[in-house]
């Protein structure tokens, strides 16, 4: 209302005074304010310390960056072995990383796999910015994603064919993820409407028990139902894909449980935004579309973003039916007798990528959470 | 005082004998009312007497069991043809205020236009910033909610009811979450809207607003409506103990 007389007011004093607010002030007040809780800080700093030049030896200082290769091709780790335990071996990911990116697919189509890698970013960060979230975004989804099919699967435009089977790594990670985030979250939009919907029994009960069924399953054994068991149940030549049962099985696992989160939202709306929605003579679905989800889908952002960071990291499930994604890609990559015993750079590198990832949409969840409680509180 | 209200038409609602029960509370009872076009009703009571839950069942938010409810010629039933009918044609104000607060108050107030009677959306809009001129706050119309006061919320609340271009308004205490500083503007839009002819029926304990504008006076207690009477013969020569209690403890309680 009155912000000028505000900022005139505040102008005279924008920095705080010295060891009220600032970082010394914060640490003496939350690091050194007693004896004994400066001497866990400097028992802390001291353990770190050793820690950190543990790692920084072992991960930079005694690393191995490459080992030599014969004519032949073979591989010489004799390097890393005189090292093991003192340095990392980097080689292994020099030599290794186009498999655990790509896994299988054909070592000179793999830059179609990459260019799908891209794609799939530049997709996320258009979908990010709020200045995209108009009708055309979703053409732009389903364009883009039209596009990572005809590379992956190539068979056109002077491409080779490359069957599905052999696809693998990052690229089969992010489309385990995308289309099990992306399929999941209507689905339960819908589950969690009729999991409310008091009027239609039938849907609340089917809803209802597909909810509970799945909450009281993991995982492994959705996928192992969706692999082994459920073409035992399908007429032969009538079975879909493995992959594409992998998939059902992560969209409908995930979607169980973010109906639960977005039934929190609904739930935590105020009533009298159903009845004034309901007073203004809106249909159900204009209710919802208009008034209820736009509301009740902010309030869940930080839980349901909890639960695709979960869903992500889920998909590297598919390994145990054989599904080769970037985790089953860096397995099979340390199952080469060169470089046993190498697990844990790879693992490492596997570690920060996946936490790239999630801690992105961590970031950007609370980005939007702010800017929506500006627009509401406003 | 009701020269304006048409008796001769049949009424604009017509309550006949409803009943109605939350489990085993039996909330309205055997209520009989009939509102004629153009009249306006203040319904009093104490609290938890079911007045709520009267204005409620008349654009069915509450559904009633047994008895008749007929608004404007159309019976409330379980059918959604019916249900449609109604709402478009009865607007209602809440006690706090329901605005939606992620759209502008120019949202708030051009929605249901255009998504329920299919305005063009500059149309609707148009006809928002005239009712909102009416609730004397046009150069709100690109704030949020949340960035007015409760008096100003509740006259667009208003405006957002009348943009619907209702027959039948109802109100259920509009007033009683505001500070009292603010209750007089919420009321005199009350007053001008019944001068314009509305057929209201509304639960307030402003007793001033009812002598100033309202036909006629509805008292209920416990699910019943004890008495009704215009606002002079209610308010100086009530009949029951019940209405005498109440008036007692309403004049208190100023
Ligand atoms: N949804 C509901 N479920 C169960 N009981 C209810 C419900 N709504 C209201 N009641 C009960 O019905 C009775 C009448 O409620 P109502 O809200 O109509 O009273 P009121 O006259 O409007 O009271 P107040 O002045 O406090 O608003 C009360 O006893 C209340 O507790
Ligand atoms: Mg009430």
């Amino acid at each position: 209302m009155s912000s000028t007389t505000l900022g005139a007011s505040s102008a005279h004093r924008t920095q705080p005074p010295l060891l009220v607010a600032g970082p010394l002030a914060w640490m003496r007040a939350n690091l050194f304010n007693s004896w004994l809780s400066t001497a866990v800080t400097l028992a802390l700093i001291y353990i770190l310390a050793r820690a950190g030049i543990g790692f920084v030896d072992w991960a930079f200082i005694n690393a191995v960056w490459s080992v030599p290769i014969s004519a032949q091709g073979v591989i010489d780790p004799t390097d890393c072995r005189n090292i093991k335990g003192v340095g990392a071996c980097w080689a292994v990911i020099g030599d290794k990383w186009r498999f655990i990116l790509f896994g299988r697919y054909p070592f000179d189509e793999q830059w179609r796999a990459g260019v799908c890698i891209a794609l799939f970013i530049a997709l996320f960060v258009v979908s990010a910015m709020r200045r995209f979230w108009r009708k055309e975004l979703a053409l732009i989804w389903i364009g883009t994603l039209f596009v990572i099919g005809v590379l992956m699967w190539g068979g056109v435009l002077g491409m080779n064919f490359v069957p599905h089977d052999t696809w693998g790594g990052l690229p089969m990670t992010l489309i385990l993820a995308t289309f099990g985030l992306a399929l999941a979250f209507p689905l339960a939009v819908f589950v969690a409407l009729g999991r409310r919907a008091t009027t239609l029994p039938a849907v609340r009960y089917l809803c209802i028990v597909y909810i509970e069924l799945v909450r009281g399953v993991p995982l492994i054994s959705v996928l192992f139902m969706a692999s082994v068991m459920f073409p035992l149940f399908m007429p032969v030549g009538l079975n879909p894909d493995k992959l594409l049962r992998a998939q059902l099985g992560i969209i409908l696992f995930g979607a169980a449980y973010l109906a639960e989160v977005i039934r929190g939202g609904l739930q935590a709306l105020p009533k009298g935004q159903y009845e004034a929605a309901d007073a203004l003579g809106l249909t159900y679905w204009q209710k919802m579309r208009l008034i209820i989800l736009p509301q009740a889908l902010r309030m869940v952002i930080p839980p349901m973003v909890n639960n695709f960071i979960g869903s992500f990291k889920d998909t590297s499930l598919v390994l145990i039916i054989g599904i080769f994604d970037l985790l089953t890609a860096a397995k099979v990559a340390l199952a080469e007798p060169a470089w046993q015993g190498y697990s844990t750079e790879v693992y490492l590198v596997l570690a920060v990528i996946y936490f790239i990832f999630c801690y992105s949409m961590s970031r950007y969840s609370r980005g939007l959470e702010a800017e929506f409680g500006r627009s509401v509180r406003r | 005082m009701s020269q304006a209200v048409a008796t001769d038409r049949p009424p604009a609602i017509s309550l006949d004998k409803v009943n109605k029960w939350f489990g085993a509370l039996h909330v309205l009872r055997d209520v009989t009312l009939n509102v004629a076009h153009g009249e306006r009703v203040v319904v009093c009571g104490p609290s938890g007497s079911g007045k709520s839950t009267l204005i409620r069942c008349i654009n069915r938010l509450e559904s009633h069991q047994e008895g008749r409810i007929v608004v404007d010629g159309t019976e409330l039933t379980d059918d959604l043809r019916a249900l449609d009918t109604i709402r478009r044609e009865v607007g209602m104000v809440f006690q706090s205020f329901n605005l939606f607060p992620h759209l502008t108050i120019l949202e708030n107030c051009s929605l249901a236009p255009i998504w329920v009677r299919k305005m063009p959306k500059d149309e609707a809009e148009a006809l928002a910033m005239e009712f909102l001129t009416r609730v004397k706050i046009p150069e709100q119309a690109k704030k949020y909610p949340g960035q007015l006061s409760g008096g100003q919320q509740q006259r667009v609340a208003i405006a957002r009811a009348l943009c619907m271009r209702p027959k039948i308004m109802l109100f259920d205490e509009p007033t009683s979450a505001l500070d009292p500083e603010m209750i007089k503007e919420v009321l005199d839009v009350m007053i001008e809207l019944a001068n314009s002819g509305m057929t209201m029926v509304c639960v307030t304990h402003e007793m001033g607003f009812a002598r100033q504008v309202a036909d006629r006076v509805v008292f209920m207690d416990r699910g019943e409506i004890v008495e009704s009477g215009t606002p002079h013969e209610m308010f100086e020569t009530p009949q029951t103990d019940r209405l005498k209690l109440f008036l007692s403890q309403i004049l208190r309680g100023h």
